[in-house]
C-alpha cells in the first residue's frame, strides 16, 4: 500500500481546519521577545565597519584612534583574529564532502565586494561604536575587478575565486538533442534576464552573544538555521559543544537568515570582551550582509511539433555568484533541474555554469533557481503557443508531466502532479475579463512549475523531535525546528494536537535552541513540515499507541477499538464509553508507562548524480501548481496595475488553510515585486539601492486582493500526504504576470523587472518595426 | 556627553519622565524603556515598523524627536489591550491570519487604528491609503485587509451599543 492510499481514509480533527496560530496572540498584543528585544546587563553594543569599495587591497588599517576612544571596548581587525575561515556551505548535511567555500572573517587583504567587513567594534552605546567605527583609519587600494559572469570566465579576466572563477557548474544529458531538433517543426530560441533581490525581510539581522560559566558562546540570533553553531564554532576555534544558538520567533528569512549573518562577529567580540555583546543591523547594514537573489541569464531553444509536443530542450544558464560561492552550486542545481519546466520531456541538454564576480554575494531566495527557470520556461511555453496558434493552456496540458513519469534527471515522480487541475482553477478563479479602456489594455497569464520540497537527497537529511505528556494531560513538543513567519511552530503543535485528541491550546512548543530542542534541521528549502512535522508525528504516534493499548486494557477491548479525540479515550463503535484523557495519563504515569518519545526522520538518502549527464535522484519529491494573473498596463506611461492574482497549489494536505493561503498571497506580492519593481542595482560592484526608498517592494497601495485554491492530493512525502508551500507559492508569479503584460500588449519584455520604461520601449521598438 | 532633557509623556495611559538627549528619537526613547513591541525596521520613515499613536494619530517613531513630545499621549500595540482582553483589531488580526512573522504587525495595527479613529466606517481604499506607509514582506496585505475591515465593524458595532 503506498502512503498516498494510507492517507486518504485518514479522518482529521485538527490538521486540515484553519486554526488561530499558537504565535498570532502574543504577536498582536506587541508581547512577543525577537531576538532583537533581548538585553543583558553589562552588555555592550557592536558595528561593523564595511568596505566603500568593491575591489581592492587592504594597505593598512589603523585602529588605534577607534581603541582610544573613551567607552570603546574592544576593535577587532582581521590581524586579530584567529587564521580561521567561516564555511559557507549548506549547513547540517552529513552525506557528502564539504565544499572547500570558506570565506573569509575580516577582510585580511583583498576586498572582494563592497561592504566586506574589515573590521569590528563593541561599545558601552551604539553612538560610541558608530563613532569608533569612523575613526578607523584605512586605506585601500582599487584593483580591477570584474562585475559581469561572461566577462569572468575569460581569459585574463581578475581573479576573484581561484582557479578560473567558476564556482559552479551542472549538466543534463538526456535522450537526443540533435534528433528531438531535426523532429521539430517549429523552435524557439530566447534569452531571459533575471535581476538581483532583496530578501527585504523587516526585521533586519539581530543578534546578542555572550559567554558562559563552562566556556560557552551563547548566541541568541534571528537565524533560519540554529545548526549554525558548527561553522560558527570552526570559525573562532572552539569545539562544536561550546556554541549555543538560541533563535526567537524570527521576523521574516525567506533564505535570507539561512547563512550566517552576525553570529561568528559576536562570537569573537563576545570572547574578545568576555561581556555580552549585542549587533544589530541597520536596513542598509543588512542590505550589504546577506547574499542576494542570483541574477541569471537563461537561454531556452524549444523544439515542437505542429500539435505542440515538445521534441527537445536545450537550456544554458549564466548566474553571477558573486563574491564568495556560498549556495551558488546549489541554487544552480535546483535551476538545472527545473529547467524544462513541469514537462514531460525526452531531449533534454543543460549547461549551467556560475561563476564569481566583484558583486555582492548571492545565496539562497526562495524559489532557489527553480523560480529563476521558471521565468524562462513559462514565457517559452507562451511564445510557443503564440507561435503555433496553439491555446497557451491547452499547450501546456499537452506536455505536463503525470504521476510517475521521469524527471528531466531520470528518476520517475511518486507522488500526485496535479499542474492541469491547478491551472485550471486558477484561469477560472480569473472571473469575468475585465475591459481595456482606451490606452490601457487588459491582459491575462498562466504559470505552472515544478518546486522540489525537502533537500538534496545526497545530504542525507534528517530532523529530530521530541514529544512529551505531563501527568496533568498536557503535551510539550521540543524540536529544533526555526520558525521563520510561516507558522512552522503552530503547525507541529496541530499534528501532535491531532494524533493525541487534545486541542492545539493543551500544547506548548520549545523551539529552535541548540542546547535543549533536538536538532531539527534548517527552516530552509520548504522542508520544514515535511520533515519535523513528520518526526512530531512519528513520535506522537508512538505514544498514541501506548495510550491506546492501556486505554484498551482499561475497556476490555482490543487497541483497534480505541480512539482520542477531544481530551477523551473512547470506543470508535460507542463513543459513550470513554475515560478523560488526563486520566488516561494519570493512569500511564503511575504505572510507568513511557509519555515521551524522541524520533529521527530521514529522508531519502542518496548517492550524488551522475556530473556528466545530470541522471539520479536529487530531492525527495515536487510540489507543482499554477498561478494566474489579469493585468493592466498603460500603454502610454508603461504603467502596470495589477488586477486579479490567484495562485492554486496541491499541497498534498493543507495542516492549516489559513497559513497555506497566507504562504500564497505572500508569494503573490512578492514575485510582483520580483516581476515589476525590486532591482538591487550595482555600478561596478556598488550597491547604489540601500535603502527602502530605492529598493521598491510592494505596499498595500500596488496589490489586488490576492485569491488562494488549495488542492490537496494527499500523496506528499510529509505529515498526512502534504507537500510543501513556502517556496511553491513564489515561484510561478512572476513569470505569470511576465506573460499577462505580454497578452496585454502583445510583445514581450525579456528582463526582469519590468519596468515602465522598458514597457514603453519595447513598444516602440513594435511600433517601428511594423 | 551629551545634556539630557526631561520630558513628560503619557504611554500607554502612564505618566512618565523620560531623561533623554536633545536628538533621541521616540523609538530610541521607547526601546531604551522596555517598550519592545515598538519595532525598528529602517529607522529613515520607510518601513512603518516603528508606527506608534500620538494623541491618537499615527506617527512613525523613528522619525519623532522624543523631545518635542512634551505632554502627548503615546499608545503603542500593547497599550491597545483591554486588560486581559485583546482589542478587536488584536483580535481580528488573530481571527484572519493576518500574522505570519508578525514584525510588521505592531505598526500596522496602530496604523488601522489611526485610521479607525478619524474614519470609523473605512472603504477598501482608504485602508490600502492608511497602511500605505508600513510595509510587509509576509502577507500580501490580503488578510490584513480583512482584519481591518472586520475590526471597524466590530468597533462600530461597540459604539452603537455604547
Ligand atoms: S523604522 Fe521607522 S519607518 Fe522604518
Ligand atoms: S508579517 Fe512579516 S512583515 Fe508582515
Amino acid at each position: 500500500m503506498t502512503e498516498t492510499e494510507s492517507w486518504a481514509n485518514v479522518n482529521l480533527r485538527q490538521v486540515g481546519r484553519p486554526l488561530a496560530r499558537s504565535d498570532a496572540p502574543g504577536k498582536a498584543a506587541g508581547r512577543t521577545r525577537y531576538a532583537g528585544d533581548y538585553t543583558m546587563p553589562n552588555m555592550l553594543h557592536a558595528k561593523v565597519l564595511r568596505s566603500p569599495e568593491a575591489s581592492a587591497r587592504l594597505r593598512r588599517i589603523d585602529v588605534s584612534k577607534a581603541r582610544a576612544l573613551p567607552g570603546v571596548a574592544c576593535v577587532l581587525t582581521a590581524a586579530d583574529l584567529p587564521d580561521r575561515k567561516a564555511s559557507t556551505d549548506i549547513p547540517g548535511q552529513t552525506g557528502k564532502k564539504k565544499l572547500a567555500t570558506d570565506q573569509q572573517v575580516l577582510v585580511k587583504e583583498r576586498v572582494r565586494y563592497h561592504g566586506e567587513p574589515l573590521a569590528l567594534v563593541a561599545a558601552e552605546t551604539q553612538t560610541i561604536a558608530e563613532r569608533a567605527a569612523e575613526l578607523i583609519d584605512f586605506e585601500l587600494e582599487p584593483l580591477p575587478g570584474v562585475y559581469d559572469p561572461f566577462e569572468a570566465m575569460k581569459p585574463g579576466a581578475p581573479i576573484v575565486t581561484a582557479p578560473d572563477n567558476v564556482v559552479g557548474q551542472h549538466k543534463v544529458r538526456k535522450g537526443d538533442i540533435a534528433k528531438g531538433f531535426a523532429e521539430a517543426d517549429e523552435i524557439i530560441e530566447n534569452t531571459f534576464r533575471t535581476q538581483f533581490i532583496e530578501h527585504a525581510f523587516l526585521e533586519p539581522e539581530v543578534g546578542l552573544a555572550w559567554v558562559d560559566e563552562n566556556d560557552v558562546i551563547n548566541i541568541r540570533v534571528a537565524t533560519q538555521v540554529i545548526e549554525h553553531f558548527r561553522p560558527i564554532a570552526e570559525a573562532v576555534g572552539v569545539p562544536h559543544n561550546k556554541v549555543r544558538i538560541l533563535g526567537a520567533l524570527v521576523g521574516g528569512g525567506f533564505g535570507g537568515k539561512e547563512d550566517v549573518t552576525v553570529e561568528i562577529y559576536l562570537a569573537l567580540l563576545a570572547q574578545a570582551t568576555g561581556r555580552p555583546v549585542r549587533l544589530a543591523y541597520t536596513r542598509e547594514d543588512s542590505m550589504f550582509g546577506h547574499g542576494k537573489r542570483h541574477p541569471f541569464v537563461i537561454t531556452h531553444r524549444t523544439g515542437f511539433t505542429n500539435d505542440g509536443r515538445i521534441t527537445a530542450v536545450k537550456v544554458t544558464i549564466t548566474a553571477d555568484s558573486g563574491a564568495y560561492v556560498f549556495l551558488s552550486p546549489y541554487v544552480l542545481l535546483y535551476a538545472t533541474v527545473a529547467a524544462p519546466g513541469p514537462y514531460r520531456v525526452d531531449n533534454v541538454h543543460v549547461d549551467a555554469v556560475a561563476a564569481a564576480t566583484n558583486n555582492m554575494f548571492t545565496s539562497a531566495f526562495r524559489g532557489f533557481g527553480a523560480a529563476q527557470a521558471c521565468v524562462a520556461h513559462e514565457a517559452q511555453m507562451d511564445e510557443a503557443a503564440k507561435a503555433l496558434g496553439i491555446d497557451r493552456m491547452e499547450l501546456r496540458r499537452r506536455n505536463f508531466l503525470r504521476t510517475g513519469d521521469k524527471l528531466v534527471t531520470g528518476h520517475p515522480i511518486e507522488s500526485a502532479v496535479w499542474s492541469d487541475e491547478c491551472m485550471i482553477k486558477a484561469w477560472e478563479a480569473l472571473g469575468e475579463r475585465t475591459p481595456d479602456a482606451g490606452p490601457v489594455k487588459v491582459g491575462r497569464g498562466v504559470a505552472t512549475y515544478q518546486q522540489s520540497y525537502g533537500r538534496i537527497t545526497w545530504l542525507h537529511d534528517t530532523s529530530e523531535a521530541w514529544v512529551g505528556v505531563e501527568v496533568d494531560g498536557s503535551v510539550v513538543v521540543r524540536s529544533g525546528v526555526t520558525d521563520i513567519g510561516a507558522g512552522q511552530v503552530s503547525a507541529l503543535g496541530q499534528i501532535a494536537a491531532e494524533l493525541l485528541g487534545v486541542g492545539l491550546d493543551d500544547v506548548t512548543i520549545y523551539n529552535s535552541d541548540s542546547a535543549v530542542t533536538p536538532l531539527a534541521g534548517t527552516t530552509t528549502a520548504t522542508r520544514g513540515l515535511y520533515m519535523t512535522g513528520n518526526a512530531v508525528r512519528l513520535a506522537a504516534e508512538a505514544i498514541r499507541g501506548r495510550f491506546l493499548a492501556r486505554a484498551a486494557r482499561e475497556f476490555g477491548v482490543e487497541p483497534g477499538e480505541v480512539d482520542l479525540a477531544e481530551s477523551k479515550a473512547f470506543l470508535v463503535d460507542r463513543p459513550d464509553t470513554s475515560m478523560a484523557f488526563k486520566d488516561l495519563v494519570a493512569l500511564c504515569a503511575s504505572e510507568g508507562v513511557h509519555r515521551s518519545e524522541l524520533v529521527m526522520f530521514r529522508a531519502p538518502f542518496t548517492g550524488q548524480i551522475d556530473p556528466e549527464t545530470g541522471q539520479g535522484r536529487v530531492h525527495p519529491d515536487y510540489a507543482y501548481g499554477a498561478h494566474a494573473v489579469e493585468v493592466a498596463v498603460d500603454t502610454e506611461t508603461g504603467e502596470v496595475t495589477v488586477l486579479k492574482s490567484v495562485g492554486a497549489h496541491d499541497v498534498g494536505q493543507a495542516i492549516n488553510p489559513d497559513a497555506v493561503a497566507g504562504q500564497i498571497e505572500g508569494g503573490a506580492a512578492m514575485g510582483q515585486g520580483y516581476a515589476l519593481s525590486e532591482e538591487l542595482c550595482y555600478e561596478e560592484g556598488r550597491l547604489t539601492t540601500p535603502s527602502f526608498s530605492e529598493y521598491l517592494i510592494p505596499t498595500a497601495m500596488d496589490v489586488p486582493r490576492y485569491q488562494s485554491i488549495i488542492l490537496e492530493s494527499r500523496s506528499g512525502l510529509g505529515p498526512f500526504g502534504a507537500k510543501g508551500i513556502g517556496e511553491p507559492a513564489l515561484t510561478p508569479v512572476a513569470p505569470a504576470i511576465a506573460n499577462a503584460v505580454a497578452d496585454a500588449i502583445g510583445v514581450r519584455v525579456f528582463d526582469l523587472p519590468i519596468t515602465p520604461e522598458k514597457i514603453v520601449m519595447a513598444l516602440r521598438r513594435a511600433e517601428a518595426a511594423e | 556627553m551629551r545634556e539630557t532633557e526631561t520630558t513628560t509623556l503619557e504611554i500607554n495611559g502612564r505618566t512618565r519622565e523620560i531623561a533623554a538627549p536633545p536628538n533621541q528619537t521616540l523609538l530610541e526613547t521607547l526601546r531604551e524603556h522596555g517598550y519592545f513591541e515598538v519595532k525598528s525596521g529602517c529607522e529613515k520613515g520607510d518601513c512603518g515598523a516603528c508606527a506608534v499613536l500620538v494623541d491618537g494619530e499615527a506617527v512613525d517613531s523613528c522619525l519623532t524627536l522624543t523631545g518635542t513630545l512634551e505632554g502627548r499621549a503615546i499608545t503603542t500595540v500593547a497599550g491597545l489591550k483591554r486588560g486581559e482582553e485583546l482589542h478587536p483589531l488584536q483580535a481580528a488580526f488573530v481571527k484572519f491570519g493576518s500574522i505570519q512573522c508578525g514584525y510588521c504587525t505592531p505598526g500596522l495595527i496602530m496604523a488601522a487604528q489611526s485610521l479607525l479613529n478619524e474614519t470609523p466606517e473605512p472603504s477598501d481604499e482608504d485602508i490600502r491609503l492608511a497602511l500605505s506607509g508600513n510595509l510587509c514582506r509576509c502577507t500580501g496585505y490580503t488578510k490584513v485587509f480583512d482584519a481591518v475591515q472586520e475590526a471597524a465593524r466590530v468597533l462600530r458595532e461597540e459604539e452603537s451599543a455604547s
